[in-house]
């Protein structure tokens, strides 16, 4: 069978390669959006809103904790994170969200510990979520000074 | 390692969630055909302005595809790669792409065979920048946010990376 040598990514090769990555992105990007979707029409925003909306420590812990927990592309926190913060959710909450999609993975654990240790795993979760919340802390209030 | 034909396992899970989310709609509108409209309308907003998005989405992945494989990323993480090695750990995990497993995979052989601890955890954490996303990021949260929070991305990775290295480091080191 014919692999790609290293070095030598053609245009036609990498192009079949990227229209494949984002076919298979967009029944994601389509689900996403119709999940979220559905779900903003069906769950009333004070619903949403009373789950955050007490006060910026619990709401920024919450963010991290669902961020961690939930598994998904990307794609969608952005999507989440957007509606979320059109009804009014702290941005700080949303920020930690969107990290800790990313840089925690409750879901993914087992893999990670089989292929990079527990130990490895562990700390790097743990690290990730304390991490999340300080980062968003720390974005928020940069923009803040900025602007 | 066995030479893999990348996508073939997830390819199919994506088809899988958009038709259970589908059927998700199908039930909802048989119990009330009123928030499906308003579900669908809402959808269909969205829908417009994330349309664009995606044709520089694609763009950018084309232009990952076309400079990155997992041979390069191999080659340049040696365990004294310096500053070079923290750039590549940094720049590589803002552009790969797709599920983590993969790299989780490719990370625990980089990891055995000498990459630092600090690498690895920096090219995880890196992940969360997500390039060709950066777009969509942009126009749901607007330019200044998506730079101040890709700086401080970067920052944390190297900080966690450090901090990662210090504890495997210490007495009760487990070796996998």
């Amino acid at each position: 069978m014919n692999i790609n040598p290293p070095h030598s990514i053609n245009i036609k090769t990498a192009f079949r390669k990227t229209l494949r990555a984002f076919i298979n992105l967009l029944p994601i990007i389509f689900g996403m959006l119709l999940l979220t979707s559905m779900v903003l029409s069906v769950l009333p925003s004070s619903l949403v809103a009373r789950v955050f909306g007490h006060g910026a420590l619990a709401d920024v812990i919450l963010g991290a904790g669902f961020g961690g927990v939930v598994t998904g592309h990307p794609l969608a926190s952005y999507i989440l994170g957007g509606e979320l913060l059109m009804m009014d959710i702290s941005l700080i909450a949303i920020t930690a969200f969107i990290v800790s999609w990313v840089t925690v993975g409750v879901v993914q654990f087992p893999a990670e510990a089989l292929l990079l240790g527990t130990r490895f795993a562990l700390h790097r979760n743990l690290l990730c979520f304390f991490s999340a919340i300080g980062l968003a802390y720390m974005t928020v209030y940069t923009l803040e000074w900025l602007s | 390692m066995k030479p893999s034909r990348d996508k073939k396992p997830n390819s199919r899970g994506g088809w899988i969630f958009l038709a259970l989310v589908l059927l998700l709609y199908a039930g909802v509108a048989l119990w009330d055909m009123e928030v499906v409209n308003l579900a669908s309308h809402r959808f269909m907003g969205i829908l417009r302005q994330v349309i664009p998005i995606l044709f520089l989405v694609f763009g950018l992945l084309l232009v990952v595809n076309l400079v990155l494989n997992q041979q390069r990323i191999k080659k340049y993480f040696g365990q004294d790669s310096g500053i070079k090695g923290w750039l590549l750990a940094l720049g590589s995990g803002a552009i790969a792409s797709g599920p983590v497993y993969p790299w989780y995979a490719l990370m625990g052989d980089l990891k055995q065979k000498g990459m630092r601890t600090a690498l690895v955890t920096a090219f995880l954490y890196s992940r969360a920048i997500k390039l060709p996303l950066l777009p969509l990021m942009v126009h749901y949260f607007g330019g200044l946010y998506t730079a101040v929070l890709t700086f401080y991305i970067i920052g944390f990775a190297v900080l966690n990376g450090l901090l990662m290295e210090k504890l495997e480091h210490s007495p009760t080191h487990d070796n996998h």
